[in-house]
């Protein structure tokens, strides 16, 4: 077993399937980089280099370089996927998702269901999200929310190398439409990534810390603030129980309720702006199915309801960190004492 | 002369463990111990487990406050005679250097890592440590888990002598072939084992289904073997907990994998929420589900043992022991009836399946008792 990037870890997803399966083809933008044009044969890869050497082993018929059109990627992507491939489209920025939305939310997510159970998109869109590189307000968001409220949609928020790389390879697996969504700040993080292939099934959350006083949901770069808030907050005697849902949609329901069950009080990190997102989806579920086991307010810890800024500074600010996470479970552990 | 101050310090258990947490002491400052008794709880990040005195004492200073943290090696105690001067407790704590626990190329040089040989064109990893003029021990895990599951046991057991944990076929590090899966199959890339390894005669330790192909192994090349260790064996009887074998090969979500895991012990809360992890992990690879199914039809055939070695063991004539859990809720402690009045059996009081890990300072010291006679 070696220590691999979140880069690493989802090019050896990529590579290890399409190894496995012809099926599998990669489509998108710069995604080997100018193949066939002024730019060289694998000049890029990817904005951010996980698909590099990728064309070098499976060609060019597997690893499509697009146009800057997402509505032609995605399109062709799910016509594909229809018709008996199995492609890994990347949207660079999850924050182009309008100009393709009409064929992911309204075409791919439907197939299904509207050729009565015989047709299967085994899609995967990967694509970029989070603030933090001061990419400012259209190249900075995190619409997971958006995708995960689109029924016939699969949405996967990974935060370490080991889960990304099992989760991809089962989102590769899947028949369904699955958007695989990568923090742009996270692709150099490292952990223990086995060398073979192996698939995290969707729907099940990893529980990242043990704790019997606040239940704390994170997602992506938020589950290393949390767990960062979480040792400060063991010093003063507060255990925090940090649950990472891993995929939005299927939402790993049980092992929030049962924490918080336990528990009584809920923190929900995240770094999506609050309206109609993944933690006011989470508070809704706890204050639905949990309400008597309560002990304190349910508290969100999001980005305010605004765009990204650019200005770093003010980004700082927008982007929940550590010490805005333990004031809230701070808060809610005091609560009523 | 008085015998010296010695410091009980940090054990490692298992290939992963970097420090570990004194949840609890169990004897006071001040308490006079015998061997084996029962000194105090360590939590890793994986597993709690007891920490048995290795001689007789008294429990002179206690160094780690309960709920510390101390990397391997650290001070936990200053054991000694009971008329030790305060001024010398004192002296040795002071002068006690931890062992450099450092940068992780010193650490990854001083831990020993499993190494992977090649028999007949598939890859077996194993664990060794030790050395010495001791004839060498080699463990046999169970179904389902790997050479990790003697890590309370192999450091133990590597006083002076060559230790070896193999991964079976379609286990832990070692290749998912596993052709039939059957004992054959199994016993037959042990003995491989044995002979791309050479260690000479070995002391064979098998668990479940270890025990099972020791038995196998010890029945067609008694020249490999000198003694047997049974622990729990599969092989002396028709019963099996098929909910836990089925459970085991099918569950891919952690609160399954929860409850077959529980089954195997005495006390559920051993079963650790890293514990699972590192069993979901692994079945989580591709291939493995397939070789366990495999391995658990060819075994345990509609919820019954297949092999019967009751007469296999009966007629071996070397040295056997058996040890068994009281509780054990996975092969009925009952089984060991089936073994000669001869053979020593050893029944272990609040242990279920795992008692290597349950009981483990007694389990070690069974072993010992046995292999040095």
């Amino acid at each position: 077993m070696t220590v691999k990037t979140i880069r690493q870890a989802l090019h050896e997803a990529l590579e290890q399937e399409m190894r496995r399966d012809p099926r599998v083809v990669v489509i998108g933008e710069d995604v080997a980089g100018g193949a066939g044009t002024g730019g060289g044969v694998d000049a890029a890869g990817g904005v951010l280099g996980v698909t590099k050497g990728l064309i070098k082993e499976f060609g060019a018929a597997r690893v499509i370089d697009t146009p800057i059109t997402e509505s032609a990627i995605m399109g062709a992507a799910a016509g594909a996927a229809m018709t008996g491939l199995r492609p890994v489209a990347e949207l660079m920025f999850s924050d182009f998702l309008g100009v393709c939305f009409d064929q992911i939310f309204n075409q791919a997510a439907k197939f299904r269901y509207m050729f009565g159970g015989k047709a299967r998109t085994p899609l995967v869109i990967r694509t970029m999200i989070g603030a933090g590189r001061s990419a400012a307000a259209q190249h900075s968001q995190s619409p997971y929310g958006i995708f995960t409220s689109v029924p016939g949609l699969k949405v996967v928020v990974p935060s370490n190398a080991y889960d990304a790389k099992g989760l991809l390879i089962q989102a590769i697996r899947d028949d369904d439409p699955v958007i695989f969504c990568e923090h742009k700040l996270m692709y150099d993080l490292k952990t223990e990534v086995p060398d073979e292939a192996y698939v995290i099934p969707f729907g099940e959350a990893n529980v990242v810390r043990d704790g019997d006083d606040v239940t704390v949901v994170a997602l992506a770069r938020m589950v290393h603030y949390a767990a960062e808030a979480a040792e400060t907050l063991a010093a003063e005697g507060i255990e925090c129980e940090i649950i990472d849902p891993r995929t939005t949609s299927p939402l790993d329901e049980d092992t929030i309720l049962e924490s918080v069950e336990r528990t009584g009080r809920l923190v929900v990190v995240d770094e999506a702006t609050p309206r109609c997102s993944m933690a006011t989806d989470i508070a809704a579920l706890v204050a639905d199915r949990a309400f008597q086991f309560l002990k304190a307010p349910v508290r969100r810890v999001t980005a305010p309801h605004t765009p990204v800024p650019f200005a770093p500074s003010l980004e700082k600010l927008y982007i929940p960190d550590p010490d805005r996470i333990a004031a809230a479970v701070r808060a809610v552990y005091g609560y009523g004492r | 002369m008085s015998m010296p101050l010695t410091g009980i310090t940090m054990p490692k258990w298992g290939l992963t463990m970097t420090e570990g947490k004194v949840v609890q002491w169990l004897r006071p400052a001040g308490a006079a111990f015998a061997p084996g008794d029962e000194l105090l709880e360590i939590e890793t990040s994986k597993i709690t487990n007891v920490l048995e005195a290795e001689a007789s004492g008294t429990l002179l200073r206690v160094v780690a406050p309960e709920g510390s943290t101390l990397p391997i090696g650290g001070l936990l105690a200053v054991i000694g005679p009971a008329d030790a001067p305060v001024a010398e407790v004192e002296k040795f704590v002071a002068g006690f250097v931890l062992p450099e626990p450092a940068d992780a190329t010193s650490e990854a040089a001083a831990a020993p890592a499993p190494s992977v040989v090649e028999v007949g064109g598939s890859r077996l990893r194993y664990l060794e440590i030790g050395s010495g003029d001791g004839a060498p021990v080699l463990l046999l895990h169970g179904f389902g888990a790997d050479l990790n599951g003697w890590m309370f046991n192999q450091p133990a057991l590597a006083e002076g002598r060559r230790v070896l944990a193999l991964d079976l076929p379609g286990h832990g590090g070692s290749s998912r072939e596993v052709g039939a899966g059957d004992g054959a199959v199994l016993s037959q890339a042990v003995e491989g084992f044995l002979a791309a390894l050479d260690p000479g005669p070995v002391h064979l330790v098998g668990h479940s289904m270890g025990g099972a192909i020791a038995v196998l192994l010890a029945a067609r090349r008694p020249d490999l073997v000198r003694t047997l260790t049974l622990i729990a064996p599969a092989g002396l009887g028709p019963e099996i907990n098929a909910a836990f074998i089925d459970g085991f090969v099918r569950a891919s979500r952690r609160k399954d994998a929860v409850e077959v895991l529980q089954m195997l012990v005495h006390d559920p809360a051993m079963v650790s929420r890293t514990m699972v992890e590192d069993v979901l992990r692994f079945k989580r690879l591709d291939g493995v589900t397939a070789a366990l199914d495999t391995v658990a039809r060819a075994w345990f055939a509609g919820g019954r043992q297949t092999l019967d070695l009751t007469a296999a063991v009966a007629g071996l004539a070397l040295p056997v022991q058996v040890i068994w859990g009281r509780d054990d809720r996975i092969i009925p402690v009952a089984h060991a009836d089936a073994v000669a009045p001869a053979v020593p059996v050893h029944v272990l009081e609040a242990a279920g399946h795992l008692p290597h890990m349950e009981k483990s300072g007694e389990v070690n010291r069974l072993i010992r008792r046995f292999i040095d006679l």
